[in-house]
């Protein structure tokens, strides 16, 4: 786990941009179920997240937090209740998945980036054929997300030449050259050895900053401090409690999460 | 860090035997010595025994009379053929059981191997069988069952098995037609070529042009709606005629007018409406013809209405489909470039008055006169590489798709790419580095066990070479060593392939 104490990064983050949205709601998930076959992975997630708001998921592994963020992008299916992303609701309506896809951008635990291409092949490719973006003009959006991610320098190189921190930026630079309106982080430093963690969790706090909405399935707790405005905590397939950051690490109300922050934070 | 003490001086040495360097040219001067004594040992033991028994050596046998006849032979030949022309129609039979046997053997391998990984149960079942089964049994095994249980079980002559397309099958092998082109078919030759190089350039240049400005060019656009229309047409065309076929009263001008209907309504914005209309038409029509031809005792009305609600679900079906499918200006033009390729080449025929005839195989008193008749060694041959080198590409096709890790699919689909676009830009790419290289050497696999053939009287090379040539002119040495420089440059020339191929995709890595 990174050390971040409150740094003027953080200050910054909470005076800045960061307003949330009162009426704008960005993601509505109601009474939602989901099943691998007998088992009974998610069960009854309601959750309202309004535009702006950057809302951590903890939980122990197995407790569903990976797959009801891969949920949100259609990457699993959910067999009841309704998933709401952009006013648009997922269904098995490919049109449906498609609209909602190319305004989420997901960031992958093992970053996922498409080896036989260049890295800025990697962040065109999607402006580009979906959505039909001359290619001068989405090679000028793309050297302008890798100079915000700096590493404008490794465009030409291929992922397997970069470290993992760097792959993992290349990563967000995809997503956001897409231009999307909501980010889902699964698990983004996970991989990662401890001293790159800092330059991607850099990174998505500047994301922050600008007021995208965004949700994280992390264990960087010092990020969910710093600029989380909800912290969600997750255990067999149901939320068992959430709150805003404060009162979740200073007054946990259930015995799990007690449990959990006990042996988290050590 | 350990401190050296003996700065300036050579580290300490226990013995010169105990340097890796040393050791290393010792070894090889040893090994090489040790294979110069063997081969001038077999060479100058070879020398003696030949000078002993009073043969020459040397490859001026290749310029006498052969004379033994070889049973199919892709140039004419007769006994007074010569040694190397032998050499020559074993070679080029054992090509053409090899280029055949990839050709079959590349479509059967990859459909397997997709259908292995199907989701569908029963198809991922069937296929898992057919792989395990022919994989675990021997070649040559299944080259008998080809040629004794099967071929050699047909029936005789007079009884022959008419196939479609006046294809024949009995004991003596298959008899096909035989193609007949007259001059001017060149042309239509020339334009097929033509027309598939214009139609893989347009394509090429229209997925260019997409990519530097977000849109497919103009023209192919306007050509590709165009093209849509005359298929439109066509289809529609098929369609009603099988209609008129199923009711009487259909005339001519209703379904010329019909399908101009149809093909003006696929350029607009109703074109899902002329799909479903033209799904329900097929599906009716087939369907009753197929259900009447089954169930003659059923009254033809319950038919109709039976084939009727089919077609209304096939309508359905392609409603739903069409309307999901993004506007023709975002799609490649497809249609354009098969109307290209097949419309150019047809025009050239018919403008030219180009004739293409067949000579149909007719049973004439003993045998069949006229076409081509395939021996059945040929045609056993074929078809046991196929169905066996089939088995390997498709696990080795199996092997690609699943390397490709499922997080390269999943960051495709969070980035919002289409399943086609998944494919073509992500997943086939990756795949097809882990395919090649191992699709390659079962090439190589297959024409190596096309010697196999020698088993069953197919005159490859192995049989006609080193089996009859050598069994007459005593040239063991000679004959070997012509029969392995064949083998050894095909697999050179694959191996160089490969070489050029892993070079060229491979994954650049720290």
């Amino acid at each position: 786990m990174s050390q971040m104490t409150e740094t003027t990064a953080e200050t910054t983050a909470r005076q800045s941009g960061m307003q949330v949205s009162k009426t704008d709601v960005a993601i509505d998930v109601i009474g939602m179920h989901k099943w691998y076959g007998d088992f009974h992975v998610l069960r009854d997630i309601n959750l309202r997240v309004m535009r702006g708001e950057r809302i951590v998921i903890a939980g122990p592994s197995g407790s569903g937090k990976s797959t009801l963020i891969r949920c949100i992008n259609r990457l699993e299916e959910h067999q009841e209740g309704q998933i709401i992303v952009n006013g648009t609701e997922l269904t098995a309506d490919l049109k449906r998945i498609d609209e909602v896809r190319r305004e989420v951008g997901m960031v992958f635990q093992h970053f996922n980036l498409f080896p036989h291409l260049t890295i800025l092949q990697n962040l065109t490719l999607a402006p580009i054929w979906v959505r039909g973006i001359p290619k001068a003009d989405a090679e000028a959006t793309a050297m302008h997300y890798l100079e915000r991610v700096k590493i404008p320098e490794q465009a030409n190189k291929f992922p397997g030449q970069l470290s993992g921190g760097q792959q993992q930026r290349v990563a967000i630079a995809r997503s956001l050259c897409m231009q999307p309106r909501i980010m889902l982080f699964d698990e983004p430093t996970s991989a990662l050895d401890p001293e790159m963690v800092k330059e991607v969790l850099e990174v998505m706090i500047s994301l922050a900053e600008e007021g995208m909405t965004m949700i994280c399935v992390t264990h960087e707790m010092g990020f969910a401090r710093q600029v989380a405005n909800r912290v969600i905590f997750m255990d067999q397939g149901q939320i068992v409690e959430q709150n805003d950051p404060e009162n979740f690490f200073s007054n946990p109300q259930h015995e799990r999460t007690k449990l959990f922050l006990s042996q988290i934070l050590h | 860090m350990a401190v050296q003490d003996n700065i300036g001086e050579r580290a300490p040495r226990a013995s010169l035997l105990n340097d890796p360097v040393v050791r290393g040219i010792i070894y090889q001067v040893l090994v090489a010595a040790a294979v110069v004594a063997f081969i001038s040992w077999i060479v100058l033991n070879t020398a003696q025994n030949l000078a002993a028994q009073n043969k020459s050596t040397g490859f001026d046998f290749l310029f006498r009379t052969a004379g033994f006849d070889i049973s199919f032979t892709l140039f004419p030949w007769s006994r007074t053929s010569l040694y190397w022309q032998a050499f020559l129609a074993g070679l080029l039979n054992t090509l053409l059981v090899s280029i055949i046997g990839i050709f079959f053997a590349t479509i059967l391998g990859f459909t397997l191997g997709i259908a292995r990984l199907s989701s569908n149960w029963l198809v991922a079942r069937v296929a898992t069988v057919y792989i395990e089964t022919i994989r675990n049994i021997p070649l040559l095994l299944q080259l008998f069952f080809w040629y004794f249980a099967v071929l050699k079980a047909m029936p005789a002559v007079r009884e022959s098995f008419a196939l479609p397309l006046d294809i024949f099958i009995n004991q003596r092998g298959l008899m096909v037609p035989r193609p007949l082109p007259d001059q001017e078919f060149v042309w239509v030759l020339v334009a097929i070529v033509t027309a598939l190089i214009a139609a893989i350039a347009i394509g090429i240049w229209a997925t260019r042009v997409r990519t530097a400005t977000g849109r497919y060019p103009g023209q192919v656009v306007l050509a590709a709606k165009v093209a849509d229309a005359i298929v439109s047409f066509l289809v529609a065309l098929l369609a009603f005629s099988l209609l008129a076929n199923m009711v009487r009263g259909i005339s001519m001008p209703i379904m010329l007018g019909a399908s101009v209907l149809v093909a003006a309504v696929s350029v607009t914005r109703f074109a899902p409406f002329g799909r479903a209309t033209l799904a329900f038409v097929f599906g009716l029509t087939i369907l009753y013809a197929l259900l009447v031809a089954m169930f003659p005792a059923v009254p033809q009305l319950l038919i109709a209405s039976g084939s009727a609600i089919g077609g209304l679900t096939m309508a359905w079906i392609t409603f739903a489909r069409a309307t999901e499918r993004p506007p023709s200006e975002g799609r490649f033009p497809f249609a354009l470039l098969i109307l290209i390729a097949v419309g150019i080449p047809s025009l050239v025929y018919w403008a030219t008055g180009a004739q293409l005839a067949f000579e149909i195989p007719v049973l004439a008193r003993f045998n069949f006169r006229g076409g081509v008749q395939l021996p059945p060694e040929l045609v056993a041959l074929v078809f046991g590489l196929t169905i066996y080198t089939a088995a390997f590409i498709a696990e080795n096709v199996r092997g690609g798709i699943r390397a490709v890790s499922s997080g390269q699919n999943e960051a495709a689909q969070s980035l919002g790419l289409k399943e086609g676009d998944r494919l073509r830009l992500v997943i086939i790419p990756q795949a097809m580095r882990v395919i090649v290289p191992p699709l390659t050497s079962q090439y190589l696999n297959l024409t190596k066990n096309s010697s196999l053939g020698a088993a069953i009287g197919y005159p490859e090379l192995v049989n006609v070479f080193t089996g009859t040539t050598l069994n007459q002119t005593g040239k063991a040495i000679e004959v070997i060593a012509l029969t392995m420089a064949v083998y050894l440059t095909f697999s050179l020339l694959t191996s160089a392939f490969m070489n050029w191929y892993n070079g060229r995709v491979a994954l650049v890595e720290r």
